[in-house]
């Protein structure tokens, strides 16, 4: 029984380690497979996966319309205190009523981990992981960034 | 024809000719030492060029692809860069004992070098002892990593030297036993001998399963050997920082590094020699024009060849496999290779015995 196992386990190291060799043995056959980017080189034909997370933007569309009701759950989202939105009052020209509203949502590149968290969070599918990656700036202060753009306003029928 | 063995001769007879024997041995000496330092110095160079390639697109990367074309003079340009940087050695350490190791780490490299065939009647010194020397003479290998590892006076690369010792005392022996079913079968020591038996079959062919399970383990035991992973627990980058080099810098940590990839050559050399034939041709029986051909090509591509196709395995392991545990090392080689390769020597001498190989 003993010696059945023995040789059980080293049928099954020398499989496993064959089936390791395999796979890399196809790699190095397989140089189609290289997933390099030779990133200043190819810099205008870049192709980044569809997944990759470069910084958040909010989604305008052909009106200056955003989707954003100010509801702050993206700002409770983060982790590291990314997101400060403040808000204020529209008030209806018909009716008279007040209605909160986004005034300024502030992004601050520099605190982001990249995490999604916020982009999860977002009821109305407003703001998402834009691929662009070429932050470098000279000075932290521009990295502080306005999402919402200016005179842009909340898209009708969005609660 | 040309042939590597008939430069050797052309060399030696002028020589005679010129400065009378006792002078031209001793001036064969010196070229043979010269040829030695060249053949590591260009040995260092493709190898560790090679190894990154390797490396390179077994993990679906390009690897160096800047110096030269396609990248071939990095090595080069890194071995350029080694050279101007300073040879440090830590206010604690033992001077003596620092300054030494890396040279006799390369010098066993070196000595190892002695008793293999290059090619046909081209060796540097058939002694009637081969086999031994080489098992013997590659045990000192561990005494300079100690060395390095000890004098440093860091507690890396005092661990790293420790667990070294363990590794390489432990896998000498099952090491040693697979390079025995070799000697079982072909009865001498001596590494002529050996390459001589094989002339009709390798032996890896020739020795059926047991002798197959020999290549394994050696191949195995060498790995470990040789300190290169997935057995790199001497140097385990990830936690040892480098292990017992990990003071050395400059031209120093350069012999070090060089020594490793000679050492990783001479195992693939003596595993070519005595598996698949050392510099004899690949023969199938009778087939006259097939062997004739391959007869045709030159007896040092044969040997080169093997080897290199040796060494590509152990990088193959290299970049495939996890680095182990230095307990499941030890397990590994106590409770399984060991007595598997005590078995296989009784199988092999059984067949050397009852004359059932072919």
């Amino acid at each position: 029984m003993f010696l059945k196992k023995y040789i059980q386990d080293i049928w099954g190291a020398v499989k496993s380690l064959a089936t390791g060799m395999k796979r890399t043995g196809y790699y190095f056959t397989h140089h189609k497979e290289i997933i390099t980017q030779q990133y200043p080189d190819n810099r205008d034909t870049l192709v980044l996966p569809e997944r990759f997370k470069g910084e958040v933007v909010m989604i305008h569309d052909e009106n200056n319309e955003h989707a954003c009701t100010g509801c702050t759950a993206c700002e409770l989202a983060c982790p590291n205190a990314t997101i400060k939105i403040i808000t204020k009052f529209d008030v209806d020209a018909e009716t008279g009523k007040k209605k909160k509203a986004i005034d300024t949502f502030v992004y601050h590149l520099e605190l982001c981990t990249m995490c999604n968290l916020c982009v999860e969070a977002c009821p109305t599918g407003a703001i998402k992981m834009a691929q662009t990656f070429e932050h470098s700036v000279f000075d932290r202060s521009q990295l502080t960034k306005t999402l919402n753009k200016p005179g842009s306003k909340i898209r009708a029928g969005v609660e | 024809m040309w042939s590597l063995s008939n430069i050797a001769a052309n060399i030696d007879l002028w020589l005679n000719e010129q400065v009378g024997a006792t002078w031209a041995v001793v001036l064969e000496m010196v070229i043979a030492g010269v040829a030695v330092i060249g053949l590591f110095a260009t040995l260092g160079l493709v190898l560790v060029i090679m190894e990154r390639k390797v490396s390179a697109w077994m993990q679906i990367r390009l690897g160096p692809n800047r110096v030269g074309p396609k990248g071939m003079f990095q090595s080069l340009a890194d071995t350029l860069k080694l050279l101007v940087k300073e040879g440090m050695t830590p206010g604690g350490a033992d001077k003596l004992l620092f300054n030494v190791a890396p040279f006799v780490a390369m010098i066993v490299a070196m000595l190892l070098l002695a008793p293999l065939a290059f090619a046909k009647d081209f060796q540097l010194w058939d002694l009637n002892i081969g086999v031994l020397y080489i098992s013997a003479v590659s045990s000192i290998s561990v005494i300079s990593i100690l060395m390095a590892g000890w004098a440093s006076n860091n507690k890396y690369s005092l661990l790293g030297a420790m667990r070294s010792g363990a590794q390489i005392v432990s896998y000498e022996l099952s090491a040693g036993l697979a390079v025995l079913a070799i000697v079982v079968l072909t009865g001498s020591l001596r590494i002529s001998d050996i390459i001589q038996a094989q002339e009709n079959g390798w032996w890896l062919f020739k020795g059926h399963i047991p002798a197959i399970i020999a290549f394994i383990i050696f191949i195995i035991a060498v790995t470990a050997e040789t300190n290169r992973a997935p057995f790199d627990m001497a140097e385990a980058e990830s936690e040892l920082t480098a292990g017992f080099h990990t003071e050395y810098s400059g031209m120093k940590f350069a012999l070090f590094f060089l020594a490793e990839y000679a050492n990783v050559f001479i195992v693939c050399a003596i595993g070519a020699t005595l598996f698949l034939g050392g510099w004899m041709p690949f023969h199938i029986g009778n087939w006259t024009a097939f062997n004739g051909v391959m007869d045709w090509i030159p007896s040092s591509i044969w040997f080169f060849g093997k080897t290199f196709a040796l060494i590509f395995l152990i990088m193959w392991f290299r970049w495939t496999f996890p680095r182990l545990r230095i307990d499941q090392l030890l397990n590994l080689e106590w409770k399984y290779l060991l007595p598997i390769s005590m078995f296989n020597l009784l199988l092999v001498t059984l067949i050397a015995i009852m004359g059932w190989h072919f």
